[in-house]
C-alpha cells in the first residue's frame, strides 16, 4: 500500500553528492549519491557501523565531510543560522545534559529560534512527556529520551525531519506512536529520513529505503522493488524420505539444501511442481510449504560482505 | 516549504510557528543563560567560591585588628641587624586577599570549562549545533553570557571583601577609600582576573572536551605550572612568570605604600592588564577556532 509512485512530484530534499568521510585509514562513508524526496518515510538501512549516524551528522554539517557535499533544500545545513524551522533531528537521544529539566531543555532550544514559548508544552504534550516536563532528563528512561529528542525535533514545526535509529528503547506501545507519527508527518508533505539497522523495524514504516554497506550505497529503491531483489522463493519440504527426493529433485534442475529439523529447502521449483514429482515416486510428504522472501533476508543478503563486524560462524 | 505542511488539522493543539524570524544575537545568549541557569551545579560552584572568598578576606582583616593596636602603637622596631624597621600595615594584602581570590578563579575557570566540556561530552553540542548551526554565533554567546556573569559574582566579591575590609579597618585609620588610586585598579583586577579565569577555563574545556581532563588541565596550568617559575635568580624566569593570570593580579593588586618592596623585576601595571587582556583574546579565538574546526 506504500508503494512509490514515480509519477507523483516531489521536490528532491536532501541531496548527497558524492559524499565521502575518512578517518585516517578507514573510510566511513564512500561517495554516496543519494536523494531523498518529501511526502514519504524514506528507511536508511545499514548494518552496524556502515556509516549512518556520520551521514546524518554530515547532512545536519556536524561532521565535515572529505569529499563531497550535501545540500537541504539546496542549501548547506551549516550555512544556515537557525535550524529548527528548518530541520528537526534526533540523532541519539543520549545527546543531552541530563542536569536540566526536559522544560528547560526545550525552552533554550525554543528561544535560540524564536520560536513561541508555549511551543514547549504543546510538543511535550504529544509525545506524551507532558507529566515529566519538570523532571530532571537524567532520570528518564531511553524510551522517554528518544520522545524527548522527537519533542525537539517537531518543535520548529520543520519541513524535513531527520531520526537515527529512534525506536531503540521504545515499548511495543511507543514503537506504534512513532511508526505512525512518521508516516502522519511524511503526509503532511514532509520528509522524513528514517535510520535503523534492523529490517523489521522499516518493515510497516517506510516507503523508500536507501541502503548502505561500508559506507556504500547498495539501494535506493522503494520497499517492494526491494523486497524483490531478495533470494528467489523457496520451498519448505518434510518428508521421511528426504535422500530419495533430494536426487529426485536435483535432477530437475532445482538446488535442494537441508533446512534444519530434517525439512529441505527447495530452490527453482514451485510448490505445485514439487508436490507432482513426489507424487510420481511415491514419496510421503509431511510437508509443503512456500516461503516468501523477506525483507529481512533480502537485506541480510545484499547486505551480508559488507557487515563490518560480524559475529563467528555460530557452532 | 511551509505551504504544503498542513498540520494543523492533524493535531488539535499545535500553534502555527511563524516562518523564519530575523537571527538574533540576544536569542542565543537567551538560551545560553537558561542553559546555565537550569544547572545547579553551575550555581552551587559560583556561590560557594563567592562566599569563601569573601569570608576569607574578611576574616583575614577581622584577625589582623587584634595585632594591629599593639604594631601601631609600637611602630619602630629594632631588627637584629641594628636597623630600625617601621611598620606599616598594607590595607589591602588582606582585604583583597590572594589565597581566596584563587578559590574565585578556581571556580570561575570550573564553570568556563563546565560550558563547553558539559556541552562535548554529553553530546548535547550535537542538538545545540542542529538547532543553531552556526558555531561561532554558539561560542560567542557563552562567551558573553560566561563573562556577565563571572564580572558581575567578582564584581560584588570584590566591592565586600574591600569594603567590609576597609569599614573595620576604619577606627584604626589605615584603611583606604574607594577613591584610592591603588584601591581601585585592585578591586578592578580582583573583579577581572574571575572572568579571565572563566575564559581560560572555557579554552581547555573546548579543546579537551571531557570533564575531568579540562578541570585538572585548566587548575595545572592556573595554579601549578607558575609555581615553576618562582624565585628572582634569572630574569627570563620572572618574565615568564609575569605572563600567568594569577600573576598579573597580584601586580595590580599590590599597595605602593610606604617602604614596600615590589621584588626584583616587577611587572608593570600596562604588561599586567595586558596579560588579562591577551589571555581573553586567546581564549576566545583559540575555543572559536576549535569549535569550528572540529567534529561535533
Amino acid at each position: 500500500m506504500w508503494d512509490y509512485a514515480p509519477d507523483r512530484h516531489c521536490d528532491p530534499v536532501i541531496e548527497l553528492t558524492e559524499l565521502t568521510k575518512r578517518y585516517g585509514e578507514k573510510t566511513a562513508v564512500d561517495h554516496l549519491t543519494v536523494t531523498v524526496r518529501a511526502g514519504t518515510v524514506t528507511g536508511f538501512l545499514g548494518p552496524n557501523g556502515s556509516g549512518k549516524s556520520t551521514t546524518l551528522r554530515m547532512i545536519l554539517g556536524l561532521n565535515a565531510p572529505t569529499s563531497g557535499t550535501v545540500t537541504i533544500d539546496g542549501k548547506r545545513f551549516a550555512d544556515r543560522p537557525r535550524g529548527l524551522r528548518h530541520v528537526g533531528a534526533l540523532l541519539d537521544a543520549q545527546d543531552i545534559h541530563g542536569g536540566r529539566s526536559a522544560v528547560a531543555h526545550l525552552k533554550s532550544l525554543a528561544v535560540s529560534n524564536r520560536i513561541p514559548p508555549r511551543r514547549v508544552g504543546e510538543v511535550l504534550e504529544e509525545v506524551g512527556l507532558a507529566e515529566a516536563g519538570r523532571k530532571r532528563i537524567g532520570g528518564f528512561s531511553l524510551g522517554m529520551k528518544q520522545r524527548l529528542g522527537i519533542a525537539a525535533a517537531l518543535l520548529g514545526d520543520p519541513p524535513v525531519l531527520l531520526f537515527d535509529e529512534p525506536l531503540n528503547g521504545l515499548d511495543p506501545e511507543g514503537v506504534r506512536w512513532v511508526r505512525e507519527t512518521f508516516q502522519r508527518l511524511a503526509k503532511e508533505g514532509r520528509t522524513v529520513f528514517v535510520s535503523s539497522h534492523l529490517m523489521s523495524e522499516m518493515e510497516n514504516t517506510a516507503e523508500r529505503l536507501v541502503v548502505i554497506g561500508r559506507g556504500r550505497l547498495i539501494a535506493d529503491e522503494s520497499l517492494r522493488e526491494f523486497a524483490r531483489r531478495g533470494s528467489r522463493t523457496t520451498v519448505l519440504v518434510h518428508t521421511p524420505e528426504a535422500d530419495a527426493l533430494s536426487v529426485l529433485l536435483a535432477a530437475e534442475g532445482a538446488e535442494v539444501e537441508p533446512a534444519g529439523d530434517g525439512g529441505l529447502s527447495v530452490a527453482g521449483l514451485p510448490a505445485a511442481r514439487i508436490g507432482e514429482l513426489a507424487w510420481r515416486d511415491n514419496i510421503m510428504l509431511a510437508e509443503l510449504a512456500t516461503q516468501n522472501a523477506s525483507l529481512e533476508k533480502a537485506f541480510m543478503e545484499l547486505t551480508a560482505d559488507a557487515v563490518e563486524y560480524a559475529a563467528g560462524e555460530a557452532r | 516549504m511551509s505551504s504544503m505542511i498542513t498540520t494543523d488539522s492533524q493535531s488539535p493543539v499545535h500553534t502555527r510557528v511563524p516562518t523564519e524570524h530575523k537571527p538574533r544575537f540576544q536569542d542565543l545568549c537567551r538560551m545560553e543563560l537558561i542553559k546555565v541557569a537550569s544547572l545547579r551545579s553551575t550555581w552551587l560552584v559560583l556561590i560557594v567560591a563567592a562566599l569563601a572568598t569573601v569570608f576569607i578576606n574578611l576574616n583575614g582583616v577581622h584577625s589582623d585588628l587584634q595585632y594591629l593596636d599593639r604594631d601601631l602603637a609600637h611602630p619602630f622596631k629594632a631588627r637584629p641587624d641594628g636597623q630600625e624597621m617601621h611598620f606599616v600595615y598594607d590595607p589591602l594584602f588582606r582585604s583583597l586577599s590572594r589565597i581566596s581570590v584563587q578559590l574565585m578563579m578556581l571556580g570561575s575557570a570550573a564553570i568556563g570549562a563546565l560550558t563547553m566540556f558539559g556541552e562535548f561530552s554529553t553530546g548535547q553540542i550535537r542538538t545545540t549545533f542542529a538547532a543553531v548551526p552556526r558555531r561561532d554565533g554558539v561560542v560567542a554567546a557563552k562567551v558573553v553570557v560566561l563573562c556577565a556573569i563571572t564580572t558581575v559574582l567578582g564584581l560584588i566579591v570584590s566591592l565586600i571583601s574591600f569594603l567590609g575590609g576597609q569599614a573595620m579597618l576604619a577606627s584604626r585609620h589605615v584603611g583606604l577609600p574607594i577613591t584610592d588610586h591603588d584601591a581601585q585598579i585592585a578591586i578592578a583586577a580582583y573583579t577581572l582576573v574571575v572572568p579571565v579565569c572563566a575564559l581560560v577555563g572555557m579554552l581547555f574545556g573546548a579543546v579537551i572536551r571531557n570533564a575531568t581532563a579540562s578541570i585538572v588541565s585548566v587548575v595545572a596550568f592556573l595554579f601549578l605550572v607558575p609555581a615553576f617559575f618562582g624565585g628572582d635568580k634569572y630574569h627570563w624566569v620572572v618574565r615568564l612568570r609575569h605572563l600567568f593570570p594569577g600573576d598579573a593580579e597580584e601586580t595590580l593588586t599590590f599597595w605602593h605604600g610606604p617602604d614596600r618592596d615590589p621584588g626584583k623585576w616587577p611587572a608593570g601595571h600596562t604588561h599586567a592588564w595586558l596579560v588579562y587582556a591577551g589571555w581573553a583574546v586567546l581564549s576566545i579565538a583559540a575555543a572559536l577556532f576549535v569549535v569550528k574546526k572540529r567534529d561535533a
